[in-house]
């Protein structure tokens, strides 16, 4: 078993190589001036100037209105990205706890229904979705950029299957021991949940950091600019004789890299524990 | 003093035209332990379940002490219960498994410590307090699922065949805890198996069902020796009661080719359906010539296979008893039982208890 696989190894490294080397490019390229990128393109070496491009980055302030740093899109990012994470988690959560314990009519066509929007992106809902923001007046809020996208048939999805592997027993003990049908989900469930919450948790930050076209339609005061947005703003302005600041550009997408993957690091570590240690 | 009474309950599945479980009437005293048990589908677990409140009773009624508890919920039905995956919440300590039940209740944490002491020290579990249930043995999360019943001090406890998930040593060695367990407490158990070794040995009354129905209910001897059907006949005792088919003429018994006379008069008339249990079957000078086909050895006893007049037989001999192709044998006096061969319903009054042949005597 421990016996060492060249081969194997080989693999490996490749397949390293081949995911990291857009990465270490970005990062590389992000430590020159925009000027130099703009003559001898994309560099693996390093160059002198990463400090201060990302000192800039992170604090100038920029955008039409002069208010909104790379900090302050960092954290619009974050508040969108833990907003959608836990908000779905909690959300698909109870919506599971419903379909699974509770009986009332209709209820598998009730997931079924959810589970056929699983089969719409998005993009599908959206102008109807800003539609119905706007008339609440939620547009250039954070409720109006999180709330909307909050139901995930994703994660009522893996949760109700999570929940129908939860042993009947369970149940029955707890109802034996007193739990009401609260107190079984918060005592019982939702702790046995964890290693679940966990990988939820990873799909749906990334997913609501990655979000481009919603925050964009939803927000228009620069104050709610997200990373992404930022990065799009900076390539944007050919104007006359300037060119884009390619370096500043690179410095924020690798910024915009490192929230998710420290998400993955830390709830990888609890994912794996929760595996490892769980009951059969 | 506590007693749980089983009024005519029936249980109907939505959806199913059929009972599941069909007027039980069943009186259990304080501090008795019955053992329900009957082959897989008989409703036995349906039963449990409808007195633990966790299947709702289509007929009937369920008592426990003087209250009727058809709409009580489980938690207030003073019951406790021990299911056969054990049912231990993974992310809880022992203590924490053992203690939900009472914090819910609003127990004053000094009197769930001290609950929680003494059932750790009556099951010997005081080294494993602190440690979740994935690392304990079959055997100690067996023992923390009945310290969790336990420490409620319920009127009843309910195991739903407790010890099926456990290895056949560890079964024989908890079956013995659980027994000395419930005498120390004097509290009425309700047992399911399907184990007839495990109703035996653990029941003051046995209740056999079949098919929702109730076989027979009564003390284990009394149900090993006056099997009320068949299919106690066959169900209780190993190995099972020979049943074979044979006729009752005057007081003769034919089987097939050959007649054996009756020591007692015959209860009926006819074709009946003989049962003799193996141990009851000795070796004789004049009788039945009975052909063998293999042996099983057991090491107190050796369980002969064979045919007598084309039916199959087994002989449970002394293990120093010879042994030949072909015997003659007999069945000790008494030990004949007679059932209708239409509804498998014992004939005639019941036998009294016969002396065992050398085997166990």
């Amino acid at each position: 078993m421990n016996r060492v696989k060249p081969f194997d190894h080989l693999v490996l490294i490749l397949g390293t190589i081949f995911m990291v080397a857009p990465v270490v490019v970005a990062f590389m390229t992000s430590t020159h001036t925009a000027a130099d990128i703009h003559m001898n393109g994309l560099t693996l070496t390093p160059g002198g100037h990463g400090v201060e491009t990302y000192k800039t980055v992170l604090t100038r302030q920029g955008g039409f209105t002069g208010q909104v740093t790379g900090a302050r899109m960092m954290m619009n990012s974050l508040i969108l990205g833990i907003g959608f994470a836990v908000g779905k988690i909690v959300l698909s959560m109870l919506a599971a706890y419903a379909l699974v314990y509770f009986r009332f009519r209709f209820a598998t066509a009730m997931f079924w229904v959810i589970f056929t929007t699983l089969l719409l992106p998005l993009e599908v809902r959206i102008m109807p979705s800003y539609q119905v923001m706007s008339e609440l007046h939620l547009l250039n809020t954070y409720t109006g950029l999180i709330v909307p996208l909050l139901a995930s048939a994703t994660g009522t999805f893996y949760f109700r299957q999570f929940f129908k592997s939860v042993p009947d027993e369970l149940l029955e003990a707890a109802r034996i021991d007193g739990a009401g049908p609260i107190k079984f989900f918060i005592d019982v469930l939702v702790p046995l949940s964890k290693t679940m919450m966990a990988a939820i948790f990873i799909i749906m930050f990334v997913y609501g950091w990655n979000q481009y076209l919603w925050p964009m339609l939803m927000t228009t005061e620069e104050r709610f600019f997200t990373l992404m947005r930022g990065i799009k703003q900076i390539l944007q302005v050919w104007i006359g004789s300037q060119i884009p600041d390619y370096n500043e550009a690179f410095a924020l997408a690798v910024l915009a890299l490192l929230p998710p993957v420290l998400v993955v690091v830390v709830f990888q570590r609890w994912f794996i524990k929760g595996l490892t240690e769980s009951d059969k | 003093m506590a007693s749980i009474e089983i009024l005519n309950v029936s249980k109907t599945y939505p959806g199913s035209a059929a009972r599941s479980v069909t007027g039980i009437d069943l009186t259990i005293r304080d501090g008795e332990f019955i053992v329900l048990v009957g082959p897989s589908g008989c409703g036995k677990s349906t039963l449990l379940r409808m007195v633990a409140g966790l299947e709702d009773i289509s007929e009937g009624e369920v008592r426990i002490g003087d209250r009727r508890v058809n709409d009580v919920d489980p938690a207030d039905r003073d019951i406790a219960m021990v299911f056969q995956n054990y049912a231990l919440y993974p992310h809880m300590t022992v203590r924490e498994n053992m203690a939900y039940g009472l914090k819910n209740r609003r127990t004053p944490a000094a009197e769930i410590e001290a609950r929680v002491a003494e059932a750790a020290r009556m099951l010997e579990l005081g080294p494993y307090l602190d440690r979740k249930p994935r690392a304990l043995s079959g055997g100690q999360r067996q023992r923390v699922a009945m310290g969790r019943a336990v420490v409620r001090q319920p009127a009843a406890f309910l195991f739903d065949e407790p010890l099926s998930n456990l290895d056949a040593k560890l079964r024989v060695s908890m079956r013995g805890e659980i027994r000395r367990l419930q005498r120390r407490l004097g509290t009425i158990s309700i047992y399911v198996t399907h184990d007839q070794l495990e109703a035996m040995t653990l029941a003051d009354r046995l209740v056999v069902l079949n098919a929702g129905r109730i076989e027979q209910v009564g003390a284990p001897l009394e149900i090993y020796h006056q099997p009320a059907s068949t299919f106690v006949a066959s169900f209780i005792g190993s190995p099972a009661m020979n049943l074979i088919d044979a006729e009752l003429s005057g007081s003769q018994l034919r089987i097939g080719g050959a007649a054996l006379p009756l020591d007692a008069p015959a209860p009926a008339q006819g074709p009946v359906t003989l049962g003799i249990r193996a141990e009851h079957l000795h070796r004789a000078a004049s009788g039945l010539s009975f052909s063998v086909d293999f042996i099983e050895e057991l090491g107190a006893q050796r369980l002969v296979h064979g045919h007598v007049e084309g039916q199959p037989l087994t002989l449970a001999l002394p293990p120093d008893a010879p042994v030949a192709d072909s015997m003659v044998i007999a069945p000790a006096p008494g030990a004949l039982h007679f059932f209708d061969t239409a509804s498998g319903q014992r004939l005639g009054a019941a036998a009294p208890a016969p002396r065992a042949k050398g085997v166990f005597a």
